[in-house]
C-alpha cells in the first residue's frame, strides 16, 4: 500500500471525511424525520391534555378526540393578544422564563374543554426536574379551584425514581385538591416527605428517591397555577 | 492468503459468545458498565429495555469498527470509535422518535447512558479493532447478553424487595402488607445495586474459584 496510515495527512483526511460523512448522515436523518417527530410530539401533547380531563386517547385518534373535547380550540390565551389557534404551539417555557417580556405580553394558553356537559379548564404547567424539563397539565373544574385531574411528564428524570411522576399513582393524588380557598386566594399544592399527603389537604406525597423531581413539581405547579388562579379571580370580580 | 475457512460456529467462535456470560462477564468479572447497572435496575422492564438498546448499539458498533479496522488511523482510533457510537445512538434515537414514539419515551434517559457505556468502548477497542466482522458480531452478542442478564437479575431483586413487583405486576400479596410487611426502600436507592452486584460476584467466585485473584 502506498498510503502511510500513520502520516498526519492520512489522519487528518480520515478525520475530515468521517466528520463530513457522519454530519451529513445525522443532518439528513434529523431533517427527514422532523415532520413525523413533530406530529408525534403534538399528538402526545393532545393526549396529555385529554388525560388531564380523564379522557384516554391514543396516538391514532388524538386529533379527533382533541377536537371533540377541547371546545375553545383557540385554547384561549389568558393575557396579551388573541393569537387564536396558534396558542397550541405557544412555547410556555419561554413565556415564563423570558425576562425581557412584560407581564402583560406573556401568553399563557388555557384549554377550555367540555365533557358530559361539564366545563374544565386545562392549565399547562412547566418547570425543571433533576436532569431536565418536566411539564404537565392540570384540569380545574368550573369553580376554578378544584383540581379535576392532572398529568405530568418529563424528559429525562431517573427511571424508577423521579420519572415516576408520570405514573397515575402520583398524579391521581392531585385530584380534588383545591388550588384556591373560597375567597379565591391561591394556595399551593405542597409535596411532602412525611407521608401526610393523603386526603384533601393541599398536600401530596413525594416520591422516595426522587426528591429533587418532586420539589420541581411543587415549584412548577405553584408558580404556574398562581398565574391562572389570579386570572380566574379577575374573571369573578 | 489460503487460510482454511473457519466454520461459522466453530468452537472458538462459540466461546466468543459464551465466555462473556460467565468467565469474562463484563460486569461481574471485568466490572465495566456498572454505572448503568446502578442507574436503571430499579425495575425489570427498564433493565430489559436498556439491555436490548445496548445490544443493538454494540452489534452495529462492533461490526462497523471491525469492517473499518484497516482504515482507522491508530492515533485517533478512540475518537473514531466514539463518533461511531455516538452517531449510531443518535440515529437510533431519531428513528425511534419518528416511528416508535412510545418506545422512545421509555428509553428517554438511557440513550445518553448508552454512549458512555464503558462496555461498548471496551469491546470496540479490545476486540472489534483486531478481529474480523463475524467474530466481532458474536463477541457483541455474547457481551451484551452477559451485561443484560446481570442487569435483569439485579433489577429482579431490587424491584421485588423494593416495590413488591416484577415487570410492574404486584407479586407480594396484599395480605403480607396487612400483616406488617413493608417494602424495603433501601432497595430502590442506588447503593443496593452495588451490593446486589457484589453478591452476584461473590456467588460467581465461590462457584468458579479460577476467578479469584491471588495477591
Amino acid at each position: 500500500m502506498a498510503i502511510d496510515k500513520n502520516s498526519n495527512g492520512y489522519t487528518f483526511s480520515f478525520a475530515i471525511a468521517m466528520v463530513v460523512v457522519v454530519g451529513t448522515l445525522l443532518a439528513v436523518a434529523s431533517q427527514g424525520l422532523k415532520k413525523r417527530q413533530d406530529k408525534n410530539a403534538s399528538d402526545k401533547k393532545m393526549m396529555s391534555i385529554l388525560g388531564a380531563i380523564n379522557v384516554e386517547a391514543s396516538r391514532d385518534n388524538a386529533q379527533e378526540m382533541f377536537d371533540t373535547y377541547v371546545i375553545d380550540s383557540l385554547s384561549k390565551v389568558i393575557s396579551g393578544k388573541d393569537i387564536g389557534a396558534k396558542s397550541f404551539d405557544v412555547d410556555i417555557k419561554k413565556e415564563f422564563r423570558d425576562k425581557t417580556l412584560a407581564a402583560s405580553n406573556r401568553n399563557y394558553p388555557l384549554y377550555i374543554c367540555e365533557k358530559d356537559s361539564n366545563r374544565y379548564y386545562v392549565i399547562p404547567v412547566i418547570g425543571s426536574g433533576l436532569w431536565g424539563p418536566i411539564w404537565g397539565f392540570v384540569a380545574l373544574e368550573s369553580d376554578y379551584r378544584t383540581i379535576y385531574g392532572a398529568t405530568f411528564d418529563h424528559e429525562k428524570e431517573t427511571p424508577g425514581l423521579g420519572a415516576e411522576i408520570k405514573q397515575a399513582f402520583y398524579s391521581d393524588q392531585y385530584t380534588r385538591e383545591l388550588v384556591a380557598d373560597t375567597s379565591g386566594v391561591f394556595q399551593p399544592i405542597v409535596v411532602v416527605k412525611d407521608g401526610s399527603g393523603s386526603g384533601l389537604n393541599s398536600k401530596v406525597d413525594g416520591i422516595t428517591g426522587g426528591t429533587i423531581t418532586s420539589k420541581g413539581v411543587e415549584e412548577m405547579t405553584t408558580r404556574t397555577l398562581e398565574v391562572y388562579v389570579n386570572y380566574f379571580n379577575s374573571l369573578n370580580n | 492468503m489460503s487460510e482454511k475457512k473457519e466454520a461459522l460456529f466453530s468452537k472458538k467462535n462459540r466461546k466468543l459468545m459464551t465466555d462473556p456470560l460467565d468467565g469474562s462477564n463484563p460486569i461481574s468479572v471485568q466490572v465495566l458498565g456498572i454505572c448503568s447497572a446502578l442507574a436503571i435496575t430499579v425495575q425489570v422492564e427498564q433493565a430489559f429495555v436498556m439491555s436490548l438498546a445496548v445490544m443493538a448499539v454494540l452489534l452495529f458498533g462492533n461490526m462497523i469498527v471491525s469492517a473499518m479496522r484497516n482504515l482507522i488511523p491508530s492515533r485517533i482510533r478512540i475518537i473514531v470509535q466514539l463518533v461511531i457510537v455516538a452517531a449510531l445512538v443518535i440515529l437510533v434515537n431519531e428513528l425511534l422518535k419518528a416511528f416508535m414514539p412510545d418506545v422512545s419515551e421509555k428509553l428517554s434517559v438511557f440513550v445518553g447512558l448508552i454512549i458512555t457505556n464503558c462496555i461498548i468502548m471496551g469491546r470496540l477497542e479490545a476486540f472489534a479493532l483486531g478481529n474480523k466482522v463475524w467474530p466481532s458480531l458474536l463477541d457483541a452478542v455474547g457481551n451484551s447478553i452477559g451485561y443484560g442478564w446481570i442487569l435483569v437479575v439485579v433489577a429482579f431483586f431490587r424491584e421485588l424487595f423494593g416495590s413488591g413487583k416484577i415487570f410492574g405486576l404486584q407479586i407480594i400479596p396484599e395480605s403480607f402488607y396487612e400483616a406488617g410487611y413493608m417494602n424495603n426502600n433501601m432497595m430502590i436507592l442506588p447503593p443496593m445495586a452495588l451490593i446486589t452486584v457484589a453478591l452476584i460476584i461473590w456467588a460467581q467466585r465461590s462457584r468458579n474459584t479460577d476467578l479469584i485473584e491471588e495477591n
